[in-house]
């Protein structure tokens, strides 16, 4: 592209805390945003574990990372998409992802939703379109 | 004696719980933990495999592990018991033996 910006999609696949991956793609999402690029996120197959309300880590002593997604939409991230089938096979609605926004510079800082939920078929559309598609 | 089986993946990702429950023996206890916890919940696409183990099998969740990835005693399966560290504790010397699924 001439003017240099590439569209980046980081896909997330694996439930958080039994693995590292869900941190780690986290810090490089955050990473990325200090570049200019245009992100977008996927939540998909155990990857919507990731954005799950009331995440409470107190008895675990694990670090509770998720309050940092609330975090992308003021890196101008606000393209995170949700697959509608990997909610379904887990008994997941929306209502058990966190209320992730973000304000719209073009709409008087209008506060938005984040999550966008879309199909399995349009998210393999969507994955056509970017020049960097990056998993874990 | 029965035998504990401990289960630390996801169902959605890896087959360890499915080969858990289909060689796990009536009277046995099945604890699910660390990533496996979210095969406790209502409605997936395994729970008709979980709630037909609750018949004759003693299931129960991790409820530190459980509540770390924003669920509780609301959203799991009818039958299945939640237990604290005390708790596997106690179900480790309970038993004669335990097998994980790795």
């Amino acid at each position: 592209m001439s003017d240099g910006i590439k569209k980046f999609m980081f896909v997330n696949t694996k439930a958080p805390y039994g693995t590292v991956y869900a941190l780690e793609s986290l810090e490089v999402v955050l990473i990325s945003a200090a570049f200019d690029q245009s992100v977008s996120l996927v939540f998909c197959d155990d990857g919507v574990f990731q954005i799950a309300n009331n995440q409470k880590t107190d008895d675990s002593g694990m670090k509770n990372f998720s309050p940092a997604y609330k975090a992308l939409g003021d890196y101008d991230i606000n393209k995170l998409y949700v697959e509608k089938e990997s909610l379904e096979e887990r008994g997941l609605t929306l209502d058990n992802l966190m209320a992730l926004t973000y304000e719209d510079e073009d709409d008087d800082w209008a506060e938005k939703p984040s999550i966008i939920l879309v199909t399995r078929a349009e998210l393999a559309d969507l994955m056509d379109e970017q020049d960097v598609v990056i998993s874990s | 004696m029965a035998m504990l089986h401990t289960v630390n993946k996801s169902p959605f990702e890896r087959n360890s719980l499915n080969s858990c429950l289909t060689k796990s023996k009536e009277g046995s206890t099945i604890l699910l933990i660390e990533d496996a916890v979210v095969g406790a919940l209502k409605g997936t696409i395994v729970a008709d495999k979980l709630t037909a183990a609750v018949a004759n099998k003693n299931v129960c969740v991790l409820g530190s592990d459980l509540n770390t990835r924003g669920f509780t005693e609301a959203d799991i399966i009818d039958g299945i018991k939640i237990v604290d560290y005390a708790g596997f504790v106690d179900l480790v010397a309970e038993h004669s033996n335990v097998q994980s699924w790795l």
